[in-house]
């Protein structure tokens, strides 16, 4: 019998997400599972009932129905009072559930018997979790949308342009933070033609602001402010003078301001003061992405949009759902992932599997016992510093000599053998023999120098071609063959001519063929 | 034609040899320079040919043994592909090798050339010399070309006590040495010289079996080396300067070319030659130290998707290995080059010192694959530019890509130099399965988040690719 996944429709104020999405529908139904959904779930983001019928789904009428015959219900914000009494005993629960803030939430679950996910509680740090992480992908979206908030309230043009009316400047916005939601700002904001700065205390993700479009603003102040998990700590009070002073500077010079600064499990950092709203230019506008935790701006009302000083401050908290269709969207296929790895038989059956990592960290009340939060994961050292340090930067020389010269007790070393060993072959070897070291080792020296400069995409035709000439030993043979011999000597004829000539034959397959291959492999080479 | 004559036309041939090896030394002006190589080469055989050292009476031989050499030479530059390079140029090294031997007994047996005293020592001990290099050359460059080619497993095979028969073996070719300079007559010294011979051959053959099937091009360039020195010790032996500078000239090419092999993979030269890949402990050892050993999930990637992976990048960087050579993927490559470039994607190649079984081996299959060469590039031009590249194709390729190379101090390759691929935005792998690479170590690139599992054979997976992103 498989399993039955239900959908109800978000019951909290102004929420118009959906915990899945038509698309999503059929491929959890081919994983075996039937899907459930409450009338109108999907109204708010334009998923009508039909779209949910036709791609498989059943729909239910009401929401306490919907409840009782569901084994697993998908939402996305977690369950209110009366939603808790609706999960079936022993039921399966899979939201955002916040087990931290939300202590009272935790202990009435359990007390249902139940099994709870909270996607919140994804182990970030594990690529294969990164599919389910809906905390990238909400946050994404709201960076967007913030964007597009502070352009509907900032009453001017982002780009800059010289139009016949005469010439506009381009929008100066600062973003303090670079996470997911911040990056996501810059590029959108970048895109739109403003000029865009930010600001974050994790000094690695400065080539990201960049890649963006953004221009990265430093602290001048020394310190290294990645926390655990891709947060950002709480830093020193000498680190948070440089800042304030950097963010004062921004506030006079910027239009629009927008702050993603949070710290997992404390208030948002107070980074914008009233004195520096003051010193911004009327019309700007300020959008606070922390207005759930308090805010980044001391001026900022969280689920609100005011005007103080001449500067909208926009602390909205629903930015995901103001972009309904696409926060269901991703949302809903953070949660198929998450079906897929708990339903690897694709049977429709699920598979809590406390042993595998990112389940683990996921469940928060198993069965009714609550298991969060769960032991710290092993994870590898992350190899930013080995990634860094052993990148030789290679002294760019022509051809492949070595970087550095010898030492100097190398070089004494080297010639004193060498002073030893002439001095010997001078002292016993016949002078005719010294003529012809002599030769043999200045030609070293000479292709030493000669074969230095080939590069390396001629090694081939460089060993084919030194083949060929290597041939020359059939001089040797050819000398050998007749040669004119003084009166009265003699030498056993027939065995030295055989030797020869077969030397002869066996050094030219390899002139005629050493060239002619080469010449063949050369007129590859084209430009 | 005179004796001055032939000396200076022997001196006009050793510069066109310079002028040879120097002209390969960039594209433009390498066919020049192998144009300087025949023409030097025809000069020293005609100076040698006419002069006062050949008697009329040689003429018919010589030419008919050149005639008959020459075809076969022609015929087989012809008809080899280049895939097969490696095994055609071992080959040619063991007849070199065989020539010298010949060489040498023929001069051992001259009767008319009578030294005494210190020039007779000297005579025979460059005859000794000579016929060892020439011989360890030979079976060293046949053995080599036998495992080129297939016919011999790729596998270094390690005789327990190997350094010790080796050692021997060296010892048999002194004792033997001192015999042969002592002989009294030539069918006693003939003795030694022949035990020498066995001795040597075996040593060469050893040797060569030793050593594994990535370290060829180490071994192909040592081989090149040593033909090298055959000629040049021949060159004493004969009295001839032609033949010791030619032998020089090719004899330090060859070295340095080992050098640059070994550098490329971080080894010395002894321990290459001493054999066997991480031999220095017995077998290759597991990565030491937890974390090490690379763990999680491989992704793999269709064809498909590849093809949509590479038409939206805007550039490109592909690694070919010797299994791009086994699967004879370089025409495949060169198609999905062309359609890239075609829409503006920036296609480099990236190619590795020992990639493939001799050195430039990859360089050659692409050329004649019509890849236009600049845009084939080495490890150390292009390795800063992978975090600026969307896509990174590995095709046959595994230990030159290798992470645990720069990440992991315990892994067997350690401080190679390595063509950071997982710096790419995506890099595909193209294997025909997850075995590891020669040097026996898994590859954490596997299990990379932006690396993505090709799998199959590389040409059909190629020509797939090629058909998915022609389609639209």
């Amino acid at each position: 019998m498989s399993l039955s996944i239900g959908v109800p429709r978000e019951v909290f104020p102004e929420e118009k997400r959906v915990a899945t999405v038509p698309d999503v529908v059929e491929k959890l139904v081919k994983l075996g599972f039937k899907v459930l959904i409450e009338s109108g779930a999907g109204e708010q983001s334009n998923f009508s009932d039909d779209a949910y019928r036709a791609a498989g789904a059943e729909i239910l009428g009401d929401a306490a129905s919907l409840w009782a015959s569901s084994d697993v219900v998908f939402k996305v914000r977690g369950p209110v009072a009366e939603e808790v009494g609706l999960l079936r005993e022993g039921g399966t629960l899979i939201s955002f559930i916040w087990p931290a803030q939300n202590p009272e939430l935790m202990r009435r679950l359990a007390a249902r018997k139940a099994t709870v996910l909270a996607i919140d509680c994804l182990p970030r740090q594990l690529s294969r979790a990164q599919k389910m992480d809906a905390l990238t992908s909400t946050a994404g979206i709201s960076g967007y949308r913030a964007v597009i908030e502070a352009a509907n309230a900032f009453g001017r043009f982002f780009n800059g342009k010289i139009t016949a009316a005469g010439k506009v400047p381009p929008a100066k916005i600062f973003i303090a933070g670079a996470g997911v939601a911040g990056l996501e700002a810059i590029g959108t904001a970048a895109n739109m033609g403003a000029i865009v700065r930010a600001n974050d205390t994790r000094a690695e993700v400065a080539d990201q602001v960049k890649s963006l479009g953004g221009e990265f603003v430093r602290v001048d102040y020394e310190e290294e402010g990645s926390g655990g998990g891709g947060y950002a700590k709480v830093m020193s009070e000498g680190f948070q003078q440089a800042q304030r002073e950097m963010y004062a500077k921004q506030s006079k010079e910027s239009d629009i301001i927008i702050t993603t600064a949070l710290i997992p499990g404390k208030p948002a950092p107070k980074l914008i003061t009233a004195e520096m709203v003051r010193s911004m230019k009327p019309g700007s506008v300020i959008v606070d992405m922390a207005g759930e935790q308090g805010g980044n701006c001391e001026l900022t009302e969280p689920g609100q949009a005011v005007v103080k000083h001449g500067v909208t401050i926009i602390g909205y908290t629903d930015l995901p759902s103001r972009l309904a269709r696409q926060s269901s969207m991703l949302y809903a296929n953070n949660l198929l992932h998450l079906a897929e790895e708990l339903c690897k038989t694709k049977d429709g059956q699920i598979d809590v599997n406390m042993k595998d990592d990112a389940i683990r960290g996921l469940t928060v009340i198993k069965e009714g016992d609550v298991t969060w939060p769960p032991p710290p994961l092993k994870l590898p050292v992350p190899p930013a510093k080995s990634a860094a340090a052993p990148v030789p930067v290679a002294p760019k020389t022509s051809g492949h000599g070595k970087g550095e010269p010898m030492s100097v007790r190398g070089v004494s070393i080297l010639f004193a053998v060498a002073a030893l060993s002439f001095w010997l072959i001078g002292a016993y070897a016949p002078s005719a023999f010294l003529g012809h070291l002599t030769v043999f080792v200045l030609a070293c020296f000479v292709g030493y120098m000669v074969v230095w400069n080939v590069t390396p995409s001629l090694h081939t035709p460089l060993m084919s071609v030194t083949n060929a000439v290597s041939s020359i030993i059939t001089i040797g043979a050819l000398v050998q063959i007749a040669p004119p011999l003084a009166e009265g000597v003699s030498r056993p004829d027939g065995i030295i001519r055989l030797l020869a000539i077969l030397a002869v034959a066996l050094a030219t397959i390899n002139m005629f063929g050493g060239f002619a291959v080469t010449r063949r492999m050369l007129e590859m080479f084209r430009k | 034609m005179s004796t001055g004559l032939s000396i200076v036309s022997y001196l006009g041939a050793t510069i066109l040899f310079i002028l040879c090896l120097g002209g390969l030394s960039n594209q433009e002006t390498s066919r020049r320079g192998n144009v300087y190589g025949i023409i030097g080469m025809t000069i020293a055989v005609l100076a040698t040919v006419l002069g006062p050292r050949v008697g009329a009476a040689g003429l018919p031989w010589i030419i008919g043994a050149m005639v008959v050499g020459g075809a076969i030479g022609l015929y087989a530059a012809r008809v080899v592909q280049m895939t097969q390079m490696p095994e055609l140029v071992a080959l040619m090294h063991s007849l070199v090798g065989l020539a010298a031997c010949l060489v040498g007994y023929a001069s051992y047996v001259d009767t008319s050339i009578d030294f005494v005293g210190a020039e007779k020592a000297i005579h025979e001990i460059e005859i000794y010399v000579g016929i060892l290099i020439g011989a360890v050359t030979f079976s060293g460059s046949v053995i080599a070309f036998g495992k080129l080619s297939g016919k011999i497993g790729g596998k270094p095979m390690l005789l327990p006590g190997r350094h010790l028969m080796n050692l021997a073996g060296l010892l048999i070719i002194l004792y033997f040495g001192r015999d042969f300079l002592n002989a009294a007559t030539i069918s006693e010294g003939m003795r030694s010289l022949i035990v020498m011979t066995i001795v040597s051959l075996a040593f060469g053959m050893h040797m060569v079996m030793a050593i594994g099937g990535a370290d060829m091009p180490v071994v192909v360039s040592m081989l090149n080396s040593y033909s090298g020195w055959a000629a040049a010790a021949t060159g004493f032996m004969l009295g001839n300067d032609l033949l010791i500078v030619t032998g020089a000239l090719v004899g330090s090419s060859g070295a340095i070319l080992s050098y640059i092999m070994c550098s490329a993979m971080n080894r010395n030269f002894l321990s290459v030659i001493a054999g066997g890949f991480g031999s220095d402990g017995g077998a290759p050892k597991k990565p030491a130290g937890d974390g090490a050993s690379p763990a999680g999930e491989v992704t793999p990637i269709s064809v498909t998707e590849t093809a949509e992976l590479l038409r939206e990048a805007k550039s490109v960087i592909i690694v070919p290995g010797y299994g791009m050579a086994v699967a004879q993927a370089q025409h495949a490559v060169y198609e999905i080059t062309s359609l890239l470039r075609e829409r503006g994607v920036n296609v480099r190649f990236g190619i590795h010192p020992v990639a493939g079984r001799m050195p430039g081996h990859m360089n050659v299959l692409l050329a004649e694959a019509k890849v236009p060469y600049d845009i084939v590039f080495e490890m150390d031009e292009l390795n800063g530019d992978f975090p600026d590249t969307d896509v990174a194709i590995v095709i046959g390729a595994n230990d030159i890509v290798n992470p645990a190379a720069q990440e992991d101090p315990g892994s067997p390759i350690a401080g190679m130099p390595v063509l950071e691929v997982w710096k790419a935005k995506t890099s595909i792998m193209m294997k025909r399965s997850m075995a590891s690479g020669y040097a026996g170590v898994d590859n954490p690139l596997f299990y990379k988040e932006n690396n993505r599992m090709l799998f199959g054979d590389a040409k059909k997976m190629l020509d797939e690719v090629h058909v998915a992103l022609s389609q639209s």
